[in-house]
């Protein structure tokens, strides 16, 4: 149900463009890792090669290895298809389907490649899910009224049901909370620490206070310059990062005396 | 001193040019405007005005003793809307596959120039159009319709012998299809490539294949538009002269498509309007008013499926 997380000198490239560098580095599963750093220093770019989402853009690519409890999904003949069921993700911007109901919503995934599921199954699902994601009650009594809607955290807690109606082994989630207001953010990292009961979670946040509260270790990323690739700075604990940073720019950034 | 210059800003000889551009500009779009309905309005009166003396005529007052209207225009009307939805049911799964691939399918490469030439489609005069279906696509169906009539001659819009030009509806239909082919494509391919990157990716990080994907994305995005897109293309079909009356060797209504037979409202106005007076010449506008009427009935319904959709549409 949950799976550990491999990266051996990865590369990742939008083009020509290098814009994350040999990165090294081990997840664990059933814990949340947070991502923090400066804008644009591949956060987005290096958590999007995790479910292969990144050779979706054109020109798109990744060198190296990335294994999964061990199987590298780079690897000639994976498809990657089959590694975004195992691997889900929750978008910056809460994006459920606009023509589909709540119901449907959550139910997306698991209709995918032609699978069928009974009626009852698909209630116990969808009932399930919504729990998971600590909406069931908000919106039980409105499952067929369209899922957009729900409020903008409503909606992102409709992604995650959707995302962990499918039992992924990994959730990626980048910035969920960062278009919530602090109520619906709240929600969310309650969630996020009940998710790593069962699943391995990485998080992007820029919120320092929220990397604080719901990760486990924290992977500090930098960048040298405009159109240099970002690097992977320092990976520890999170009460080490925010309290005894080995690296200098580390502690800057935390201490927010950045730049 | 603080008001003077508050004033001055105000009074910004700059800005004062920039309001008397705002009201030249709304003084063109309103005289634009008003314009065009005038011209609208006055179109619309002629068509009745004109129609009046064919449509409350009594028996034997029309010409070549036809006993009423609706039993001269009901036939056309039947053949005008058969040719049209035939000629789109041929067109919009290609369209759409077609403006699919380009937009989500095709490398970037090959889409371009697939583009251009659905688009040339489009440049081609339909007199052109015309000449084609009757002198080259015609006898090219002709070997089919004989297969259809002798094998599938128990489908009632194959039954009843075939023509031996192949000028029949169904080539008509064929050429409008070819005709209308580039509107719904390019109309489906804007669309389809607007679709929002958020949803598309959703559905791949689920899990979806590419063909999945645009389902769950793309389609429902593009719903409202492709049914736009058809009716679009609807509106160009009825409307098409030419090519149908130079294909088609007309005759009267019959479910049979493959034979000689049937007209559309346009092509009989075409061919018939340029010898017509009188009265003759009030069934053809008459003619030509049910036509516009027909228009706005398929674009109204269009509207309605629309809109049904709203509160589930990608708009939001
Ligand atoms: N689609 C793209 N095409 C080309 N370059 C891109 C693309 N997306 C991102 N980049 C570049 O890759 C680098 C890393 O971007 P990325 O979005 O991963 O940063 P980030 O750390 O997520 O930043 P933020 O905190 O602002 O979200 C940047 O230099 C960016 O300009
Ligand atoms: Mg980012």
């Amino acid at each position: 149900m949950s799976k550990r997380i491999d990266a051996i000198d990865l590369n990742v490239y939008y083009g020509k463009f290098r814009a994350v560098a040999d990165v090294d580095i081990t997840i664990e599963p059933k814990s949340v890792t947070a991502f923090i750093g400066p804008s644009g220093c591949g956060k987005t770019t290096f958590l999007r090669t995790l479910n292969r989402m990144h050779e979706v853009l054109p020109g798109a690519h990744v060198e190296g290895k990335l294994l999964l409890d061990g199987d590298d999904i780079y690897a000639p003949g994976v498809d990657p298809v089959a590694v975004r069921s195992n691997v889900g993700m929750v978008f910056q911007r809460p994006n459920p389907f606009p023509t589909m109901t709540i119901r449907e919503n959550v139910l997306a995934g698991l209709k995918l490649n032609g699978q069928r599921i009974s009626k009852g199954d698909a209630d116990a699902v969808v009932e399930k899910s919504l729990r998971g994601a600590n909406l069931w009650q908000e919106v039980k009594d409105r499952l067929e009224k369209p899922g957009s809607g729900l409020s903008g955290g409503q909606q992102q807690r409709l992604c995650i049901a959707r995302t962990i109606a499918v039992e992924p082994e990994v959730i990626l989630m980048d910035e969920p909370c960062s278009a919530l207001d602090p109520i619906s953010t709240l929600a969310v990292e309650d969630l996020i620490s009940e998710l790593k009961e069962q699943y391995t979670v990485v998080i992007v946040t820029h919120n320092m206070q929220q990397a604080a509260r719901v990760s486990d270790k924290t992977a500090f990323f930098n960048i040298a310059g405009t159109g240099k690739p970002g690097k992977l700075i320092e990976y520890a604990e999170t009460s080490q990062i925010f309290n005894n940073p080995q690296e200098k720019s580390t502690e800057d950034y935390v201490s927010g005396r950045f730049g | 001193m603080t008001t003077t210059t508050q004033q001055s800003a105000l009074h910004d000889p700059k800005s004062a040019g920039g309001r008397a551009g705002d009201k030249i500009f709304s003084g063109i779009a309103l005289t634009a405007g008003i314009v065009i309905l005038a011209i609208l309005a006055f179109v619309a009166l002629y068509l009745v005005v004109e129609s009046l003396p064919a449509l409350t005529a009594g028996e034997g007052e029309l010409t070549n003793g036809k006993t009423s209207f609706w039993s001269y225009v009901g036939p056309m009307m039947v053949g005008t809307l058969i040719a049209s939805g035939v000629a789109l049911l041929l067109a919009t799964p290609v369209a759409v596959g077609v403006a699919l691939f380009i937009s989500h399918y095709s490398p970037k490469h090959l889409s371009q120039p697939i583009g251009y030439v659905i688009d040339l489609l489009a440049a081609i005069p339909s007199v052109v159009y015309g000449a084609w279906g009757m002198t080259f696509l015609g006898p090219l169906l002709v070997p089919a319709y004989r297969w259809l009539s002798e094998n599938a001659g128990w489908i009632p819009i194959f039954a009843g012998g075939y023509s031996q030009t192949g000028r029949t509806l169904f080539t008509a239909s064929v050429v409008l299809a070819v005709m209308v082919l580039p509107i719904i494509t390019s109309m489906c391919r804007e669309i389809f490539v607007q679709t929002p990157k958020l949803h598309e990716e959703a559905a791949l990080a689920l899990g979806a294949t590419r063909w999945e994907m645009v389902k769950m994305a793309v389609f429902p995005f593009a719903r409202a538009g492709i049914v736009s897109a058809v009716m679009l293309g609807l509106g160009r079909a009825l409307g098409e002269t030419m090519a149908v009356a130079l294909v088609l060797s007309p005759g009267v209504l019959s479910a049979n498509l493959i034979s000689a037979g049937n007209q559309t409202i346009p092509a009989e106005i075409a061919l018939n309007f340029p010898e017509a007076f009188g009265m003759r010449q009030n069934e053809l506008i008459a003619a030509g008013l049910v036509l516009f009427v027909i228009t706005l009935v398929v674009n109204m319904i269009a509207r309605w499926i629309v809109s049904r959709h709203k509160e589930f549409s990608g708009a939001n």
